[in-house]
């Protein structure tokens, strides 16, 4: 075979057994990172709602830099479909002509409607803050200051009416945005789930119980990802304060009210997550269909260290503890939020890769060697650093959004 | 008649709203549909694949990648070859060494020398595209770049294939793969461009034993329809629904 031919999937797969001559692992990393990236978008916007329509006021702080947070990851959640594809230049084509037989065609519809609800409900809730910020950097002088200016008038679209009636009309659109916005983030992500669950062939993803998995460990990882968030960047700017010499005013660090109110809706959708895996476990080894020879051996044999030591003992059941124990700590809190984000990962990587871990004649198995030093685009792509670049695209872009939207406010002080 | 301007706008709305919602009733076909509708099909292409005659000599694989450009050496194959072998314990060793392309010229099976005292029954069965009558890739496709045809061949649109791998995912029998060169989906379509010429796919033509054939299903005079309207065949995996269209004579049970 010519050394510039390749064969995808042949780079990183190890067969055992007997396993047909086409099968390979197509869908690798950047699939585990697809549900991943859209389940934390899901769940950070699932948090902010929790404040914005059900009033859990000890939550208006983690409340708001969610609703920012999941907009910054939402372009990352379309990121990783857009790297696996082997032509990605047709990306397009879904929104062209869309076969609506296929559970793919919707995609392209269901984010554009869920990132119109994000980014209006961002406008709502801000609105009043880019009103003040053109006031307030009118007739200032300097080119950072009139870029930012040009920026803030953008950004208002011409709504400068900041009166109590305007306000009030701007909380209720925030607040019906972010209602509907419940249903569509799940809907976002239980398609993910149904995106798996309904492919026939393969006797590990086919549940009618996977989208309302997805969705539990969606929320479970959003509340995740955005608390630990909130407590590093908290954390970190009470320290770099503590350590500066001019700074006058005391900062506070992350709040434990906002902390510890967040990690009891973590708790409860931890154990729906949970209760749901074992479902489907338990339906699986009681039916005993076909494959689950098959299904067993990958599980309590090839996988188990995937399965049950790094998803369920570390990733659920220790943070689990942790979180439960007496007199919690922020820095416990921490290692739990870890845990838990590390175990919704092993998740969505048991089942993507664990779904392609024995091949469809019941009679083999394949072995996924994710690339780590990459020596082409496609081992860039579908192996380590890809996955990598993935994760880091939303710290960045939150970054450049939470300059012009601020959405880490403590008691007080604008930062 | 006096006819004021709200009246003469309201009117117009009536007649005009009269006249189109008909019309949207009406579905227009193109004249490929029109002629299926009113027609019945006058083909649905199957095959036939016997085997108690195959050899497991790998002309068929070898035909196919010259036939349709699967470059030879590429680990990917549009058909292949398994080789059974069954013991006495009941084991069943399975091997497609290159998917059968150079035949079975090695006795070790998954780097396992058989005893040939223990052998109690071994065969050959090639595989192929099922070309299912409820193709579950053409379901799954997000931008139907794969697609049936009138008389029951999957084909794929290799200029609109976005290469996002769902139907190679959704096949049961594992015949789909990402082609090395055009970097879009690929499998069997019973060498399409040959067969609606007349002509036999490659691998029919290639096989010296007749182990493989092609019909038509809806010409009862076809003698591939004759075998399987009247003799006991076998297809691969029917609990999947897709109601696959490759039939088999003398199917063995541990056939995966």
């Amino acid at each position: 075979m010519s050394p510039d031919l390749v064969v995808h999937g042949v780079e990183w797969t190890v067969k055992e057994l007997f396993v047909y001559p086409n099968e390979y692992i197509y869908w690798s990393i950047q699939i585990v990172m697809y549900p991943y990236m859209t389940g934390l978008v899901a769940g950070a916007f699932v948090l902010s709602s929790l404040y914005h329509v059900f009033d859990q006021k000890a939550l208006k702080n983690i409340a708001e830099f969610s609703l920012v947070f999941s907009l910054a990851l939402l372009p990352v959640a379309a990121l990783p479909l857009l790297l696996h594809l082997q032509q990605p230049t047709r990306a397009m084509e879904p929104l062209l002509t869309p076969h609506f037989t296929s559970a793919i065609a919707a995609f392209g519809i269901v984010f554009t409607t869920y990132a119109l609800i994000v980014v209006s409900e961002i406008w709502f809730v801000y609105r009043k803050y880019f009103v003040e910020q053109v006031q307030a950097l009118k007739g200032k002088s300097g080119l950072g200051n009139s870029m930012n200016r040009t920026i803030y008038l953008v950004l208002t679209m011409g709504a400068f009416d900041v009166g109590e009636e305007a306000i009030a009309a701007d909380k209720k659109a925030a607040k019906i945005l972010a209602g509907v916005g419940i249903p569509v983030a799940c809907f976002l992500h239980g398609y993910a789930g149904f995106i798996f669950g309904s492919v026939k062939a393969n006797a590990l993803w086919m549940s009618p119980l996977m989208p309302v998995i997805f969705i539990m460990s969606a929320v479970v990882s959003g509340i995740a990802l955005c608390m630990l968030t909130y407590i590093v960047i908290m954390e970190w700017r009470a320290f770099r304060n503590r350590r500066g010499t001019s700074g006058a005013i005391k900062l506070p660090g992350a709040e434990e009210k906002v902390v510890f109110e967040a990690g009891r809706y973590l708790l409860g959708f931890l154990v729906a997550a949970i209760s749901l895996e074992m479902l489907d476990l338990i339906f699986r080894g009681y039916t005993a269909m076909k494959s689950w020879d098959i299904l067993r051996s990958v599980m309590y044999g090839k996988d188990f260290v995937n399965i049950f030591f790094l998803q369920y003992t570390m990733g659920n059941l220790v943070p689990f503890i942790l979180l439960l124990l007496p007199k919690l700590t922020i820095r416990r809190t921490v290692v739990a939020l870890i845990l838990v984000l590390f175990g919704v990962f092993m998740m969505r990587w048991n089942v993507v890769i664990g779904g392609q871990a024995f091949s469809l004649s019941f009679s083999g198995y394949m072995h996924y060697k994710i690339p780590i030093i990459p020596h082409s685009l496609e081992t860039y792509k579908e192996g380590l650093f890809g996955a990598l670049t993935v994760i880091a695209i939303p710290f960045i872009l939150f970054s450049v959004i939470n300059r012009f939207v601020p959405s880490l406010k403590s008691e007080g002080h604008d930062l | 008649m006096t006819c004021s301007r709200r009246q003469f706008l309201k009117n117009t709305v009536t007649t005009t709203l009269a006249a189109v919602l008909p019309a949207t009733a009406v579905v227009f076909l193109t004249p490929q549909e029109l002629r299926a509708a009113i027609e019945n099909k006058k083909t649905r292409w199957v095959f036939l694949v016997d085997t108690n005659k195959c050899v497991g000599c790998g002309m068929c694989v070898k035909a196919c990648k010259l036939e349709n450009e699967i470059p030879y050496d590429a680990p990917v194959t549009r058909t292949w070859i398994e080789r059974y072998v069954v013991t006495r314990d009941g084991e069943v060793h399975i091997d497609s060494p290159l998917g059968g392309r150079d035949g079975f010229i090695n006795d070790k099976i998954q780097d396992e020398v058989i005893n040939p005292e223990d052998i109690t029954k071994a065969f050959f069965v090639p595989k192929l595209c099922n070309q299912c009558e409820n193709p579950p890739c053409v379901q799954v496709c997000p931008v139907g770049a794969t697609y049936q045809t009138d008389d029951g061949v999957v084909l794929i649109d290799r200029n609109w294939c976005i290469g996002c791998g769902y139907c190679i995912m959704a096949c049961p029998y594992g015949v789909r793969f990402f082609h090395p060169v055009t970097k879009t989906a690929d499998k069997c379509n019973f060498c399409y461009h040959r067969i609606s010429k007349g002509l036999e796919p490659a691998c029919v033509q290639a096989c010296a034993f007749d182990a493989r054939k092609l019909g038509n299903l809806k010409d009862p005079d076809d003698p591939v329809t004759q075998v399987i309207t009247s003799e006991r065949v076998a297809v691969l995996k029917d609990e999947y629904g897709t109601k696959p269209h490759v039939f088999y004579l003398g199917l063995d049970e541990n056939v995966r």
